[in-house]
C-alpha cells in the first residue's frame, strides 16, 4: 500500500482548505454571476457594457496569470501609488482571500453566462402571469423566475463548480497550503512524487464524485413538477 | 346605471411598422360580459393585453374603476407607465386568464392559487388557503391541490388558472382566448366555469373564437377588424343579424370551420 510517511494529515488539511477555498470562491462566483447576468440582460447600456467587458476580459486571460496579477501585482501597484503620494506602506494580501476572490471573480464570468441562459430559458408566459397578477418586477424575480432558473442553471453551475475546484490547485503558486501545495511540500520532503501526487489526485476525484451526487439530488429537486420526457 | 368598471379610449398600438390597434374605444359597465371577436391579426388579444399594460399602448387612455392609468413618454418619445406601482396595483384588480394557462410550473395547484394573495395582497396564509380551497372546489379541482401543473390536463390547468385569477377577487376578469389551446373535448369544462362566472354577475372581457359561446353567454359583442371596431352591439342581435359584410363573412367562416 501507499506509505504516506506520516504526511497524511498534511494532505487532509490541504483537502479541507481546498474545499473551503472552493466553497468561498463558488459563493463569490454565484453572486457575481447573478449580478453579471442582470447586467447583460439589463436595458441600460452601461449595465450591458460593464457585464460584457467583465466576461470578455476574464474569459480571455489565463487563470494563473490573474492569480499572480492579483496576489503580487495589486499590492505592488498600491504601494507604488502610495509612494508617489509620499507614503511608505507595505500591502500584504492574505493568500486565502486573494485566492477566493480571484477564483470567484474568474468563475463568476462563467456563471454569468450560465445564469443568463437560465433566465432566458424561463418561459415568457411565466413572467407575464406574475406581472399580470400585480407582482412587481423584484417580486416576480424572487418568487417566480429565480426558482425556475435553478432548473436550467444547475447543469451549467455543476460544471462551473467542477472546473473551479480543480482550478484551486493553481493558488498553490501563492503559497496557500491547500491540497496541491501540501502535496508538493510532502513530495519535496519525502522524494515520493508518485505517492503524494497520486493520493492528491484521488482526493480531487473524491470531491468531484461527491459533487456529482449532490448535483444529481439538487437537479431532482429543481425539476420537481416537471414532466419527464 | 352602474359605473364603468373599465374604459379604454382611443387606443393605438403598433409593433414596428405594423399598426395593430387603430383607435379602439370600449366601455365595460359592472356585470357586463363582453365578447371580443375577430379574425387572427385583428388586434383582439393586443387590445386585452393593453388593458393591463402587458403591452404598452402608443397612445390612448385606460381607466379601471374610474382610475386613469397615468402614462408618460421616455426620451425617445415612446409611451410608458408613469408610475409602476400604480400599474401593479391596477393589475391586481384585473384577473387575466391566458391562452397558454401560464400556471407557474414550479408550484403546485394550491401554491399557484395562494401565491399572489399572500405576496401581493399580503393576506395571512390561512386565509389565502381557505380562499383557494373554496375556489378550487368551485372550478372542480378539489382533489388536485397538490398536483403540479405538468400533471394536469389542459382543461384542468385552465380551470386552475381561472381559480388563481379569482383568488385576487378582481373587479374585472380578462380572458385571452381561454379555450384556443385546448383539445376539443376539454373546451366544454372550461366554458362551463366561465359561464358560471357570467351568471354570478362578474364583469368580464372575453377574447374568443367560440361564436356560439359568445352569443349565449356575453351581453355584448365587439367585432374587431384590422385594429378597429367594425361592429358592436347586444350579442344575440349582433350575431343573429350582422350588419357589416366583414362580420357576416367572419361568422360564415367560423361556422365553416366548426
Amino acid at each position: 500500500m501507499l506509505d504516506l510517511k506520516g504526511y497524511g494529515w498534511m494532505l487532509w488539511q490541504g483537502l479541507e482548505l481546498t474545499i473551503l477555498v472552493g466553497l468561498g470562491a463558488m459563493a463569490v462566483a454565484l453572486a457575481l454571476g447573478l449580478i453579471g447576468a442582470w447586467g447583460k440582460l439589463s436595458r441600460a447600456r452601461a449595465g450591458r457594457w460593464a457585464a460584457g467587458t467583465y466576461t470578455t476580459v476574464i474569459r480571455g486571460v489565463p487563470e494563473l496569470l490573474l492569480i499572480l496579477l492579483v496576489y503580487y501585482g495589486v499590492p505592488t501597484l498600491i504601494q507604488d501609488i502610495a509612494e508617489g503620494a509620499g507614503y511608505e506602506i507595505i500591502v500584504d494580501l492574505n493568500p486565502f482571500v486573494a485566492g477566493v476572490v480571484t477564483i470567484g471573480f474568474i468563475y463568476g464570468a462563467f456563471a454569468t453566462e450560465v445564469f443568463r441562459g437560465a433566465f432566458l430559458a424561463v418561459p415568457r408566459g411565466q413572467i407575464e402571469a406574475a406581472r399580470a397578477i400585480g407582482m412587481s418586477r423584484a417580486l416576480t424575480f424572487r418568487r417566480i423566475v429565480l426558482p425556475q432558473m435553478w432548473r436550467f442553471a444547475l447543469p451549467g453551475l455543476g460544471n462551473v463548480w467542477m472546473v473551479l475546484i480543480k482550478a484551486t490547485a493553481l493558488i498553490s503558486v501563492i503559497q496557500l497550503p491547500e491540497l496541491m501545495r501540501n502535496a508538493q511540500i510532502a513530495m519535496g520532503a519525502t522524494k515520493l512524487p508518485f505517492t503524494f501526487f497520486f493520493v492528491a489526485s484521488l482526493f480531487y476525484l473524491g470531491i468531484t464524485i461527491v459533487s456529482m451526487v449532490v448535483q444529481r439530488r439538487a437537479e431532482a429537486w429543481a425539476n420537481r413538477g416537471v414532466r419527464r420526457a | 346605471m352602474p359605473g364603468a368598471a373599465l374604459r379604454v379610449d382611443d387606443l393605438y398600438k403598433s409593433f414596428g411598422d405594423l399598426e395593430v390597434l387603430k383607435g379602439v374605444s370600449l366601455t365595460a359597465y359592472e356585470h357586463d360580459v363582453i365578447a371580443i371577436l375577430g379574425a387572427s391579426g385583428s388586434g383582439k388579444s393586443t387590445l386585452l393585453r393593453c388593458i393591463n399594460l402587458l403591452e404598452v399602448p402608443d397612445s390612448g387612455e385606460v381607466h379601471v374603476g374610474g382610475e386613469l392609468i397615468r402614462m408618460k413618454r421616455d426620451r425617445r418619445g415612446r409611451a410608458m407607465p408613469a408610475d409602476r406601482r400604480q400599474v401593479d396595483r391596477i393589475r391586481a384588480r384585473l384577473g387575466m386568464v391566458f391562452q397558454q394557462f401560464n400556471l407557474w410550473s414550479h408550484l403546485t395547484v394550491l401554491q399557484n392559487v395562494i401565491e399572489a394573495p399572500i405576496h401581493v395582497l399580503k393576506l395571512p396564509r390561512r386565509e389565502a388557503v381557505d380562499r383557494a380551497r373554496a375556489l378550487l372546489d368551485k372550478v372542480g379541482l378539489a382533489d388536485k391541490h397538490d398536483y403540479f401543473p405538468a400533471h394536469l390536463s389542459g382543461g384542468q390547468e385552465q380551470r386552475a388558472a381561472i381559480a388563481r385569477a379569482l383568488a385576487m377577487e378582481p373587479d374585472v376578469m380578462l380572458f385571452d382566448e381561454p379555450t384556443s389551446a385546448l383539445d376539443p373535448e376539454l373546451v366544454g369544462e372550461v366554458l362551463k366555469v366561465i359561464r358560471d362566472l357570467a351568471e354570478e354577475g362578474r364583469t368580464m372581457l372575453i377574447v374568443t373564437h367560440e361564436v356560439g359561446f359568445a352569443r349565449e353567454v356575453s351581453s355584448r359583442t365587439v367585432f374587431l377588424h384590422e385594429g378597429q371596431i367594425e361592429e358592436e352591439g347586444a350579442s344575440r342581435a349582433l350575431l343573429d343579424n350582422p350588419q357589416s359584410p366583414r362580420l357576416r363573412q367572419f361568422l360564415s367562416g367560423e361556422r365553416g370551420d366548426a
